[in-house]
This record gives structure tokens, sequence and C-alpha cells, in this order.
């Protein structure tokens, strides 16, 4: 299944009322993980809203493998409620993250409820319930925000892990060493 | 009036359908505040209660106008409207408005306009109770259904959008599932009170619970709680129903109040 066409985005110029960002050119393949680097502003999300019909496609085209392409995407700013009772191990669940064994710096954490968690646990948590997820494209949008240099370390090597797992990984993140410690291919966003 | 006068069905059918309306309000309301949407139970009320001053003004199925007054409210908030609060603030408004220039305007406006305020529990029959019947098999049969897809959608808003799905079905049913449930409530409980037990039972809940489940099942305790407080306060007292109700959920807001953060 490795090397299995997940995207192909040709050309892309995508944006919102005005184009913010592209000419962009990149494949991702099963068993990938691909780095959109670039500096904050540049556009490096605004191509992944693209790819999820989030934002307008202006010139170019994106076009997906064949079949159905499960895919999961955490968001730059996970949504966080003021009250929130939902437990951690609820909110794996709820993506199919559950039925994986969690890192071991979240196990310990699952049976809290969600407010109870620190800005940097709580990304970590929201990161996992995507790469834990059975999705066969997961997009991550900066997932090292909020976090501490000892879960920034388990980002990186949850995303090792993910490799083998016969998925595509697409990476947006404005922190160079992260996607070069952790992508088999960087595309940089000139923006 | 004694405790045993209860038993009568005069008065045992309208004590059932306000047990039922204390199940399914908190039911729908965690979701509807886990959304942040939890003005939408006042604006949904208030939208079937101008549906009960339709019917009245134009000799209509009073249950029935209201019903569907609260589900084209539903509707054209999920098609048109924009997302949250917003939307449910300008129907609050309209539906006031309607209601009350109606009520203004027809010959028994003025004490329906009355019955929903105060709440008419007690003229309640057993068509509140077959209708409370169905919505409660409907909402607890869509449950395992729904309550994951409209937290999925809460904590992963892209998720449907990103899987080729941007109107999933679950959000059109959830909001016409809150309208029907809302304009039942509003005809039996009256408006505030019905807006009181969706908002306050899971906003007590969600102070306490930990777990999604633990939170509706304790907004259920809590406003049965209530309810039956409420009801046997009212009874004992003659006093109106609806009043008596958001007092006594008050009272218990009040634990959340003192548990501090």
């Amino acid at each position: 299944m490795t090397g299995q066409l997940l995207l192909e985005v040709e050309n892309l110029v995508a944006g919102y009322r005005e184009p913010v960002v592209g000419p962009v050119s990149f494949l991702l393949n099963r068993g990938e993980i691909l780095g959109l680097a670039g500096p904050n502003g540049s556009g490096k999300s605004t191509v992944l809203r693209a790819i999820i019909g989030r934002a307008r496609i202006f010139s170019g085209t994106l076009r997906r493998g064949d079949g159905p392409i499960a895919t999961a995407v955490q968001a730059q700013r996970p949504v966080r409620l003021s009250e929130m009772p939902i437990t951690g191990r609820e909110y794996l669940r709820l993506t199919g993250a559950a039925r994986q064994a969690a890192p071991p710096q979240l196990a310990g954490l699952l049976d809290l409820r969600l407010d109870e968690l620190s800005g940097g646990q709580f990304q970590l948590l929201h990161v996992w319930a995507c790469l834990g997820s059975p999705a066969d494209l997961v997009l991550l949008d900066e997932p090292d925000n909020n976090m501490d240099p000892r879960a920034r370390a388990t980002l990186i090597e949850v995303l090792h892990a993910s490799r083998t797992a016969g998925r595509g990984v697409l990476v947006v993140s404005h922190e160079h060493d992260l996607v070069e410690s952790v992508c088999s291919r960087i595309v940089e966003v000139a923006g | 009036m004694s405790f045993a006068d209860l038993l009568h069905p005069m008065f045992l059918i309208p004590f059932v359908n306000g047990l039922l309306l204390a199940v399914l309000l908190p039911l729908v309301g965690a979701h509807v505040r886990l959304r942040e949407e939890w003005l939408a139970s006042l604006g949904l009320a208030q939208a079937a209660a101008a549906g009960v001053m339709v019917g009245v003004f134009w000799d209509a199925p009073i249950a029935l106008v209201a019903l569907a007054a609260a589900v084209v409210a539903a509707l054209a908030k999920s098609f048109f409207g924009p997302k949250g609060n917003e939307s449910y603030a300008l129907m609050l408004l309209l539906g006031w408005t309607v209601a009350l220039l109606l009520a203004a305007n027809s010959a028994h406006g003025d004490d329906l306009s009355h019955a929903l305020t105060e709440g008419q529990l007690y003229f309640t029959g057993v068509g509140h109770l077959q209708a409370l019947v169905a919505v409660g098999l409907v909402q607890f049969g869509l449950l395992p259904w729904l309550a994951p897809r409209l937290l999925l959608a809460r904590f992963f808003p892209d998720h449907f959008a990103a899987n080729g799905r941007p109107n999933p079905h679950h959000e059109i049913v959830f909001d016409v599932l809150v309208a029907v449930t809302l304009a039942l409530a509003a005809t039996a409980i009256g408006v505030m009170a019905a807006f009181a037990v969706v908002f306050l039972a899971p906003w007590i809940a969600f102070r306490f619970a930990r777990g999604w489940f633990k939170t509706i099942a304790l907004g259920i305790a809590v406003s049965l709680a209530a309810y039956v407080a409420a009801f046997a306060l009212a009874f004992r007292f003659d006093q109106p129903i609806g009043p008596v109700i958001v007092g006594v959920l008050l009272l218990l807001g009040a634990a959340r109040l003192f548990a501090g953060h």
C-alpha cells in the first residue's frame, strides 16, 4: 500500500475573497510524511483549508487518490470550551484513536476532563486523536503549538511511528526543525 | 388540594407529562450547551409561543401550529441563518413580537399569552403525553447515533467537510429534535420554564460531572429533582408551575456558584 497516491496538488492558487497562496505543487503518497514549511502568514494553512474544502481554489488542481480516503484534521486552534466535562478517553473515542495505546505521556490523563488539561497536554491529545485514528490521510496544522519540550519530543516520536502505518501525513509548520526531523520531503511555501 | 388528589387522572397525566419533559429537556440541553447554542432553547420556545398565537388568531389547531412554527424556525436557522446564538436571538425577538402583537389583537390571546408565561401543565392531557412518549422514543433511539456525531462535529469541526460531507444530516436532525421538544415544553410548562430546564440543568451538570454520559445523567437527575419539588410546591401552595420550576432550578444552581472553580 506504501507509495499509493493520496493527494496531488498542482499549481494550486487558493485563498478566501482573494488568493493568499500559490501556485503550490506537491504529491503525497501513503507511507510519507510531507512538510509544508514557510513563515507565518505565507498561506500554508490555506493550502490545508483548500484540501478540506474550506478555502476557495482560484486556479490549479487538487486531486485525491482513488477510492475513499478517510481524513483526520488537526486544527491549528483546537476547540477549547471553558467547561468540557468530556474525558480524554471519550475525546479519543470520537475519532477512533481510543482503540490504540496512547503515548505514555497521555496515558495518565485519559480519565481527566478536557478542561483539567494544560494547553500543551490538550494539544498533544488533539494531535493524537488524529494520528491515532484509522484515517488514511492526516492533516496537521502547527501540531507543536503550546507544547513544552517533553510534549514536543513525544509528538516527534508519534509522528515517526505513524510513518509505518501506510498512511500519508501532511505537516504544516513554521518550525523548520520540526518538519526537518519528521518529514520525508519538505515543500517551501513562500507566500 | 391534598397529595392524594395527585392520583386522579386530572393531575396524574399532567404530572407524568412534566416528568417526561424533565428527562427530555436536559438531554437536548446538554448538547445545545456543548454547541454553545443555549439561546436556542429560548428562541425555539418563543417561536412555538408565536405559533400558539398564530393558531389562536387564525383558529387553527394550536399545538400543531406551535410545533410547525418551532420546526420552521429550526429549519430556517439550519439552512439560512448564521451559526450560533445570533440566529437564535433573532428568532427570539421575532417570536416575541409576533406572539405579543397577535395576543393583543385576538379574543383569547391575552389568556393564552398569560398561560405561556406561567405554564399550563395542569391543562395538558393525553395528546401531550402521546407526543412526549413519541419524542422520547425518538430521542433515546437516536442518541447512540446522534451524540457521537454532535461531539465529533463540535471538537473536530472540519471532520465532516474533510470527509466529503460538508452538511451532515445529523445537524438538521438535531435542530428539528430540539425544536419539537421545546415546542412541547413551551406549551406545557411555559416559555421561560422550558428555557430554564434546558439551560440550568446542564449548566449545573457541566460543573460537576466527569464524562459525557454522566453529564447527561446528572442533568436529568437535577431536572427531575427540581421538577418533582416544583410540582409539589406549586400543587400545595396553588402557585403557577413555570415560575416555581425556574425558582427551584435557580436554588439548585446556587450549588454550582458555591462550589467555586
